[in-house]
């Protein structure tokens, strides 16, 4: 067995479920020949054809109403939007559509697709190709969101969003792509769409991420352990449906909680996971909740990414405030 | 049964591809000032170019979407636009911009990651460089909205890809101006590719002018890599869109000779064969020769210009290189015409980030 990157990772998964199931299609801009611009298809083409693996005419707003159309057909599209900031026109088609259309027909269609996409920052990328909108994808009804941030994690995670009866938002922390290796048994096994993992224990504050910031809140965890701070870490891994059990448990045990997002700040995912603290995590809590987070403004480019971008030491610094409670 | 429509698409070309000329030449063609700064504004642009790529390459300007081989194209519109008019690109204009007054090191700037680079002290009214494909169409048609809701004699050109004619937003921009009769000048671009989707692949319509028929309004083609035939197909759209209300879609038909961007290598989808095929036809050495044939262009005006052009370049480098980095605090100022009082904190710590890292960013 060799260790995959996390874009080989999901690919091996796509290739594993077109096997499995005959009415599993990939399609999206470039995916063909081109292997997608990150190569998360290469070499589908050529093995399942070009009946299977369609590169598609430019557009994003047809790409998402394409899934629909298949997914009520019962055809499992999977459907690469080639970077974040493109995925925008889908919104129309899963807020209107793939979210509701099982509700609307109380069961007699449904949307059983997969939208993925590239996302966040890190990569020194042109404008409109750090965009972290997990947001807008956890905030609709009826659609999951899911985030890996380890190869692992991204096949598991990607064969059962794959499997799953209902849209599925999957977006890929590019700055990971190609970041580590890992071993990744192609065994078929889905991960839960439904579980953060706990990826480290540690009592004294617990640290909640996702996708890229994952790898920046277990550089904080490193820094803290050299404080003498043993710090836990949460990865969400499935933003929607969240977990909310996973991280009340690690909360209840710590007392202090600090969460990371690229994404803006105001109406982030972390105010989600703050309000579920303050509500059922309230009398845990030996510390105010910290929120750590891109700022209200457009990501930056290249040049100012960096001070954009939560960091291990800002992630760092947070846990520190929280440990002056007691 | 009665036919009620039918409609065809003229091509307009002068020179071939040895530069020897077909068809009775438009009066500017004429003027050998006006061809040599035709000339020379692609010879500049293909010298950004290869410099941007160089930079690139050695790790000092970010991904950049070259324009080589399509220089008669983008050259074409600057040539013929005027400066009230304004440019709605997307991102392979490097030529028309320059022709407009963007400076080449604004330029390197936008591509380095610098938002100052889309600050342009000239054109003050063009647009930046758009992205996400396609989203421009509709903002030029919301510009010639508004010079025709004020009677103003401008036009907006807005300029796309052949890729971009897929997506439905272009065809709705081309309707509003259609119903409307907008002063908009649409130019494809269409350089045979959209990364690695071939233009076959793209849409199953015999050209893509045809697209404006279904809109209410002519299309044409031009040979995209005849700048004397671009600028004149476009001086063309441009005074009948400003006079007459009518608006235009040229499609031009180019190659993309380089990769997509350079994060790209199209060697995964194209043939190498085809691209050298392609370069025999490509726009820069094609109006030399109509140049040099005329008696209008030395081996002594060559090198002085490409001389000249690698000067001008070099220094537009060097200053984009030279330049001090902006303040982290930068990334909020310009978010809002004024900081709502609920962003302060916000601004604070991103200056103290920005201290955190010894002052500007890179
Ligand atoms: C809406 C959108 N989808 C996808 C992309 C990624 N992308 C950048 S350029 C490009 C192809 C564009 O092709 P075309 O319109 O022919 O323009 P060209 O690059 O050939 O100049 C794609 C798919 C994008 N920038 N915007
Ligand atoms: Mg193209």
């Amino acid at each position: 067995m060799t260790a995959l990157t996390m874009v080989e990772a999901i690919r091996d998964a796509m290739a594993r479920a077109m096997e499995e199931d005959p009415d599993v299609v990939v399609l999206g801009e470039d995916v063909g020949h081109d292997g997608g611009v990150f190569r998360a298809t290469e070499g589908l083409v050529e093995r399942f054809g070009e009946e299977r693996v369609i590169d598609t005419p430019l557009s994003e707003a047809l790409l998402a109403g394409l899934a629909v159309g298949l997914g009520a057909q019962r055809m499992r599209p999977v459907v690469e939007f080639q970077f974040d900031g493109f995925l925008y026109p889908a919104i129309d088609q899963l807020v209107n559509h793939a979210g509701r259309l099982r509700n609307r027909t109380r069961g007699r269609l449904s949307c059983p697709i997969v939208i993925r996409a590239p996302y966040g920052g890190g990569i020194r990328a042109p404008e409109h190709h750090s965009e972290s909108p997990e947001t807008f994808y956890a905030h609709m009804p009826g659609i999951r969101t899911v985030i890996p941030s380890t190869p692992r994690r991204a096949y598991g995670l990607m064969l059962a969003a794959i499997r799953d009866p209902d849209p599925v938002v999957f977006l890929e922390p590019k700055r990971l792509y190609r970041a580590v290796r890992e071993e990744v048994p192609d065994d078929g096994e889905a991960l839960p769409l439904d579980q953060c993992f706990k990826v480290r224990d540690g009592t004294d504050v617990t640290l909640v991420g996702w996708g890229a910031s994952l790898a920046r809140i277990l550089e904080a965890a490193d820094l803290l352990a050299g404080e003498g701070i043993e710090a836990g870490v949460i990865d969400v891994a499935t933003l929607k449906p969240l977990d909310a059990g996973t991280i009340l448990d690690a909360v209840r045990r710590s007392g202090r909680c600090v969460i990371a997002h690229e994404a803006p700040r105001s109406y982030g995912p972390a105010a989600e996971i703050a309000a579920l603290l303050a509500g059922e995590g309230l009398f845990s809590l030996l510390a105010p909740v910290e929120r750590v987070t891109g700022f209200d403004v457009p990501v930056p480019l290249p040049r100012l990414e960096d001070h954009y971008l939560p960091d291990a030491e800002r992630i760092a610094a947070a846990a520190r405030r929280l440990m002056g409670y007691r | 049964m009665q036919q009620v429509a039918s409609f065809a698409v003229e091509r307009t070309a002068y020179l071939n591809a040895d530069g020897t000329c077909a068809e009775r030449l438009p009066a500017f063609a004429g003027d050998r000032d006006e061809l040599v700064r035709l000339y020379r504004s692609m010879v500049l642009t293909r010298t950004f170019d290869a410099k941007a790529v160089a930079l690139q390459r050695t790790g000092r300007l970010g991904t950049f979407a070259s324009s080589l081989g399509q220089e008669a194209v983008t050259v074409g519109i600057g040539a013929a636009m005027r400066p009230e008019d304004v440019l709605v690109p997307s991102f392979r204009e490097q030529g028309a911009q320059i022709l407009r007054g963007v400076t080449l090191e604004e330029i390197f700037a936008y591509w380095g990651g610098d938002e100052r680079g889309s600050d342009f002290a000239g054109p003050r009214e063009d647009f930046p460089i758009c992205v996400p494909v396609g989203t421009q169409a509709a903002h030029a048609a919301g510009v010639a909205l508004a010079f025709r809701l004020r009677r103003e004699p401008r036009v907006a050109v807005c300029v796309m890809g052949d890729g971009a004619t897929s997506k439905g937003d272009v065809y709705e921009a081309m309707n509003a101006a259609g119903v409307w009769r907008l002063p908009l000048v649409f130019v494809v671009n269409n350089n045979e590719w959209a990364i690695s989707v071939p233009r076959s692949k793209q849409t199953a319509a015999k050209t893509l002018a045809q697209k404006a028929i279904a809109a209410g309004f002519e299309g044409e083609q031009v040979d995209g890599n005849d700048v004397i035939a671009v600028r004149a197909v476009m001086e063309r759209a441009l005074a009948m869109a400003r006079d007459e209300r009518q608006p235009r879609l040229i499609e031009a038909l180019t190659y993309r000779l380089s990769d997509h961007t350079t994060a790209d290598d199209a060697r995964r989808y194209r043939d190498d064969k085809e691209v050298s095929e392609r370069w025999k036809a490509e726009p820069v050495g094609r109006l030399r020769g109509f140049l040099v044939a005329r008696d209008w262009w030395s081996k002594g005006d060559e090198e002085k210009l490409l001389a000249d052009c690698a000067r001008e370049v070099d220094a537009a480098a060097e200053a984009y290189l030279a330049r001090t980095g902006q303040p982290a605090t930068a990334m909020i100022d310009h978010v809002f015409a004024e900081l709502p009082a609920a962003m302060e904190g916000q601004r604070a710590a991103i200056a103290a980030l920005g201290a955190r890292a010894g002052g500007e960013g890179r």
